[in-house]
């Protein structure tokens, strides 16, 4: 698949960084030119998988978290969340609705709403080695002036 | 993220504006937390209208806030809900426990 454009951004796994990582994809999407709802789908599962590495990759440290959009060939967007974290034991439990080993302000539906969200969500952890996160969205063709 | 309230009667209307994601959804559930237990009202509706982005913290803060009045016999209801905000609730089953009215426009 032929890749468009590409954009990387690395950045320390503080929460008020959730809100950068999502801007910063939201602007590559316009490229796409997304209705309302596709942005909305596209800004949520970047906060999502963003803050699934804020709290869990690194629960008592700061880690760095790199961010990768790319747009590929037909529309697709393609985000890809790392980090180097302590990992995750068993993906699938972890990606079952309301599982979650979070705080009260945490609901456990972080990969459903990625998973329902896009079109394509795939997850690769190994403990002690990090997670990767890769979702793609396809943005509809619509009819341009 | 910023967090308003209004006591009218017996009702507490609670504001959130800006974004609410797991970055404000802490400080968000503290302050609506402190409003709460200063008030205890019987009526709480909490007004989305004005949160230009929403992820999956807001269901966790929508049933925070439910609990939280549903223990000592407090209803909540949540108004305004921006398009997005919705769909994050409703798949998630929200409106199940708590009515849901979503932002009418115009």
């Amino acid at each position: 698949m032929n890749v468009l454009n590409e954009m990387k951004l690395e950045f320390l796994s503080r929460s008020a960084n959730e809100a950068l990582a999502r801007s910063a994809v939201g602007q590559m999407a316009v490229q796409l030119d997304p209705t309302l709802e596709e942005m909305g789908d596209i800004k949520t599962s970047v906060s999502e998988a963003v803050t699934n590495a804020v709290v869990h990759a690194y629960p008592d440290r700061l880690g760095v978290v790199c961010l990768k959009a790319r747009i590929l060939e037909g529309g697709i967007l393609e985000v890809t969340v790392r980090d180097r974290g302590i990992g995750i034991a068993d993906v699938e439990e972890a990606r079952a609705a309301l599982f979650t080993t979070g705080g009260e302000e945490r609901s456990g539906m972080g990969f459903t709403i990625m998973e329902s969200f896009m079109d394509k969500l795939r997850v690769r952890s190994a403990p002690g080695r990090g997670t990767t996160v890769v979702m793609r969205k396809r943005v509809t063709a619509r009819a341009r002036q | 993220m910023r967090v308003t309230w209004e006591l009218r009667g017996s009702k507490l209307f609670v504001y959130l504006s800006g974004e609410l994601d797991h970055h404000a959804a802490h400080q968000a559930l503290k302050q609506m937390g402190d409003v709460l237990d200063e008030h205890m009202p019987l009526r709480c509706v909490l007004d989305l209208s004005g949160l230009s982005f929403m992820d999956s913290s807001g269901i966790a803060v929508v049933l925070g806030t439910y609990r939280r009045l549903k223990s000592y016999g407090g209803e909540l209801s949540v108004a305004g809900v921006p398009n997005h905000a919705a769909k994050v609730l409703t798949m998630a089953g929200v409106d199940r426990l708590v009515p849901i009215a979503t932002a009418t426009k115009g």
